[in-house]
């Protein structure tokens, strides 16, 4: 199959960015999309060129590394896939096809398709976590968990944390991102100890982090690879709210005192 | 002439684990303060290791090359976590655990080591499902377990096929509340590219950082090696695109020695190689062998029928199946371990009986489970991998079979340690799947995400506080030292002299040659003549990438192909190391295969006699050929005997 291909290039970020464009031939539709990208790279290589810097890893769908927005979609054209699970055969013969890198405010562009994707790990480290030490902790079996709630824990918690769901809205919302770790912890016993904290910490930090708000249009639904479910969304609603007021009468009552 | 002391704790195997916690040295929290530990890699070991370093008080500085810690390669691992829970009271112990461990490993494991694993194995379950790691549950609420190939008991714990993803999380989370509470300094996009070592000890290390090409020097009172295993050296791997033997190769040329280089192990359930532009290869969970059936057609007119579209694989009738294993190994079934699943596929496929358009792939077929069990429950159990499958492959394997065949996936040899997981250099650790330690001459599947959490979370924590209780008197190190500046030195000029190389060919290039040449001559079997070619082709190689590999773009800049070529330029020397281990071991045994020592059934022969040790090689300089030393294996609990699956 032959593509012509248009690359968002940029040195580091600073630097003025633009598209450029590329051919690509003899690729195999069973090819990966970033074994086509390999391809084109190692043509740049051999004749004097730069290659294009993109940011993989695992190529099984699992890391999270992997982030082109592709045609105008994160992880382009194939629901419930990420960049590196998508094939050749996906596109037809002769396509020009587009590539740039997430484009949100709090991702600042590293090189090329690069981006910098360390807030999520700030929203993390602010309170996505049971504060449990290692060790002195009880016997595995001795918190029972209803399935039900098990299963939709995992489900949220199968979030990979590449940032498409940011790069998907219209305000760079990481409100799905967030969602999902509140509702894995908040689901289960182990996590509700501290849900109320917990959810309003990490708010706090995605403000300070320059995301921005829910656009409420269902994007980062529609294009998580994973298929992490706006509910989350609202799970994280009801605990931030319920945390809040909780708090507020907390307040009036020590104030009464 | 052996320099190599495992330093095992006298008594009896299952009390030594509590003996040394008894005795070993103490560190108080004040003195902890004062001591630097820096930490590599942030996968399971890694991650696990400096959460549980930063809340005992250490000041943690960690490496990964990833943009953050929770990429690192565990995330990968899909079937489950083994421990001696024996909640399905099936029977389980730890010393069952152990036991399966030493004859998984093909007798070729440490047992002291071994079997502190076991016994640790239930509290790392406790941890994670305190950390809210969703593990699969029944109705009652109570956890679940499934079985593994190598065992008869149903001790794996999982989670869908994510697993190795859920207990990453649940680590990486640990550390990030670490990082929030200011005990653990993270240090991402970052290749360590060389350990610093001051009066013989390990006391930091020169990292690169990928973004501005930045030479840093970090200092340490320890450093711990966590950088995974090196699967990339034969190219197509399951390992992921960056994973590298950089830092734990650094060590081994800084005088630690690198034990059983040779042992690789080959996954059987891998989706085939479909052409050359393939850049990694996707592992299938060996948890797919609980339900799923291995076959080939046992006739040659079925074969060839189907490799010309004329039939499909559901129109062969039961009596013209070769379920393979079931046939070999009635006991286990399609249930054995990798290493006996993995080279009864290539025999079919060499002899013909190979399935897919290259006739490089066997059928793992799940229509009776499907049947048995129905749509739903195959769902609930498999749903993420099927669709994996069929997002690679573009097939249903609700409609029709599997086709899968073995890959590279997981290395057991590593950088030696002792029983305190320390190398022969004196303050530096390996942990995880960077060191040789627990799995022997082969891995059983559930193992590796067990002992990659015992490290970091139940064995370093404890072992290095041994060590740094002597060292709180060792004030912090000044990175200005002439030992840095040396290394920082070396390694600009070898950066320098990579760049400068003046070649033609791309990096990749010599990747992919060397992984040929690895695959072909010290993949799943291997004799002298083959393995004395691979060396005279890996020396060729090293010759020509020193004089023709091409590096675009600079030294001070996010430069991917110099990355690359700094993990290449190892793997090469590494693929020697492999080879000469590989020659040295004149025996077949658990994922080394060598044809000349075979069962008249086609199966590993040992030779306890002889090669009842550790290969641990020493580094004599860049052209001189490595030194032997050996760490002979004592069994006093286990009799060794010939592994039987039948």
């Amino acid at each position: 199959m032959n593509f012509t291909l248009k690359i968002w290039r940029q040195k580091n970020v600073t630097a003025k960015g633009e598209m450029v464009s590329y051919d690509v031939s003899g690729i195999s539709p069973d090819s990966s999309f970033f074994e086509m990208l390999d391809t084109l790279n190692q043509k740049l290589i051999t004749t004097g060129g730069d290659p294009v810097a993109f940011d993989h890893d695992c190529r099984e769908g699992i890391c999270g590394t992997c982030s082109l927005y592709i045609n105008g979609r994160p992880h382009g054209p194939v629901k419930g896939v990420t960049t590196c699970q998508l094939h050749m055969r996906a596109f037809k013969d002769g396509d020009t096809i587009f590539i740039e890198p997430w484009r949100a405010k709090a991702f600042p562009i590293i090189r090329d398709l690069i981006v910098d994707r360390s807030a999520l790990d700030k929203i993390i480290q602010a309170g996505g976590y049971v504060s449990v030490n290692t060790g002195g902790v009880p016997d595995a079996n001795t918190i029972p968990v209803p399935k039900e709630k098990s299963d939709a824990a995992f489900d949220a918690a199968t979030c990979i944390g590449c940032g498409a769901c940011v790069a998907a809205c219209s305000n760079a919302a990481a409100m799905l991102f967030i969602g999902a770790k509140v509702s894995h912890l908040a689901l289960l016993p182990q996590g509700r100890v501290e849900a109320a904290t917990r959810v309003q910490k990490m708010v706090a930090c995605m403000d300070e982090q320059g995301f921005g708000n829910c656009s409420n249009t269902y994007a980062c639904e529609f294009d998580c690879p994973k298929g992490i479910s706006v509910a989350n969304i609202a799970r994280m609603n009801r605990e931030f709210l319920g945390a809040k007021l909780f708090s507020e009468k907390e307040r009036v009552i020590k104030e009464s005192l | 002439m052996t320099r190599l002391n495992a330093r095992i704790p006298e008594g009896p195997v299952a009390e030594k684990w509590t003996a040394y916690k008894s005795a070993s040295k103490l560190v108080n929290p004040n003195n902890k303060r004062k001591l630097d530990i820096i930490v590599i890699g942030t996968g399971l070991a890694g991650a696990s290791a400096a959460a549980s370093l930063g809340q005992l008080g250490y000041n943690v500085k960690v490496f990964c090359y990833q943009d953050t810690p929770r990429r690192a390669h565990s995330i990968a691992a899909q079937g489950g976590i083994n421990a001696a829970k024996n909640y399905p009271n099936d029977g389980d112990s730890a010393y069952r655990l152990f036991y399966d461990t030493i004859k998984g490993g093909d007798y070729r494991a440490r047992e002291a080591n071994v079997y502190r694993l076991a016994q640790v194995s239930n509290q790392i379950i406790d941890l994670c499902v305190a950390q809210g790691v969703p593990f699969a549950r029944e109705y009652s609420g109570l956890l679940t377990n499934r079985s593994f190939g190598g065992a008869q008991v149903s001790r794996t714990f999982y989670a869908r096929g994510q697993t190795g993803q859920q207990l990453l999380l649940g680590a990486y989370s640990a550390l990030s509340r670490q990082i929030a509470a200011g005990t653990v300094k993270l240090y991402n996009r970052r290749d360590v590219l060389d350990m610093v070592l001051v009066d013989g000890k390990a006391r930091g290390v020169i990292a690169r950082n990928l973004v501005t090409g930045e030479i840093e020097r970090h200092a340490a009172h320890a450093v711990v090696l966590a950088n995974g295993g090196y699967g990339n050296v034969f190219f197509l791997s399951t390992n992921a695109m960056g994973s590298n033997v950089t830092p734990a190769w650094s060590a081994y040329r800084k005088g630690a020695m690198f034990a059983n280089p040779s042992f690789t192990q080959i996954h059987p359930t891998c989706i085939p190689v479909h052409g050359d532009a393939q850049s990694k290869l996707t592992l299938m969970s060996e948890s797919l062998r609980n339900d799923g059936r291995i076959w080939v057609p046992a006739k040659m007119k079925d074969v060839e029928k189907l490799r010309n579209k004329e039939i499909k694989p559901s129109d062969i009738p039961e009596a013209d199946r070769d379920y393979y294993l079931e046939r070999r190994y009635p006991a286990f079934g399609n249930l054995v371990p990798r290493d006996v699943a993995s080279r009864a596929a290539k025999e079919r496929c060499d002899a013909g009986f190979g399935v897919g358009s290259t006739g490089v792939a066997v059928f793992l077929d799940f229509a009776d489970a499907i049947k048995r069990k129905g749509h739903d429950a195959i769902d609930s159990l498999y749903g993420n991998l099927f669709q994996m499958y069929e997002q690679i492959v573009a097939e249903s394997p609700y409609e029709t079979p599997m086709m899968i065949y073995p890959a590279v996936h997981y290395t057991m040899g590593g950088l030696w340690v002792d029983y305190e997981l320390m190398t022969t250099i004196p303050g530096l650790y390996a942990i995880g799947e960077c060191n040789f330690s627990d799995h022997g001459a082969n891995r059983l599947g559930a193992s590796a995400l067990m002992q990659g959490l015992a490290d970091g979370y139940f064995v370093l924590p404890y072992t290095i506080g041994n060590y740094l209780a002597n060292e709180i008197h060792t004030p912090r190190f000044d990175t200005a030292s002439s030992e840095f500046t040396l290394a920082a030195q070396a390694v600009t000029d070898r950066l320098k002299q990579i760049k400068n190389s003046g070649g033609k060919e791309s990096v990749d290039n010599f990747h992919r040659r060397l992984g040929k040449i690895m695959w072909e001559y010290c993949g799943m079997a291997r004799n002298d003549a083959g393995l004395t070619e691979a060396l005279y082709q890996i020396t060729e190689l090293r010759q020509e990438f020193a004089k023709g590999v091409k590096i675009p773009g600079g030294l001070d800049e996010y430069n991917p192909e110099i990355e690359k070529a700094c993990r290449v330029a190892d793997f090469i020397e590494l693929g020697e190391l492999m080879v000469r281990d590989a020659q040295q071991r004149r025996e077949s045994c658990g994922g080394h295969f060598r044809e000349e020592y075979q069962t008249s059934e086609g199966e590993a022969l040992r030779n306890d006699d002889e090669f009842a040790f550790v290969g641990a090689w020493e580094y004599k300089g860049r052209d001189a050929a490595a030194g032997l030393h050996r760490e002979e294996l004592q069994f006093n609990e286990i009799k060794l005997s010939q592994r039987s699956y039948k």
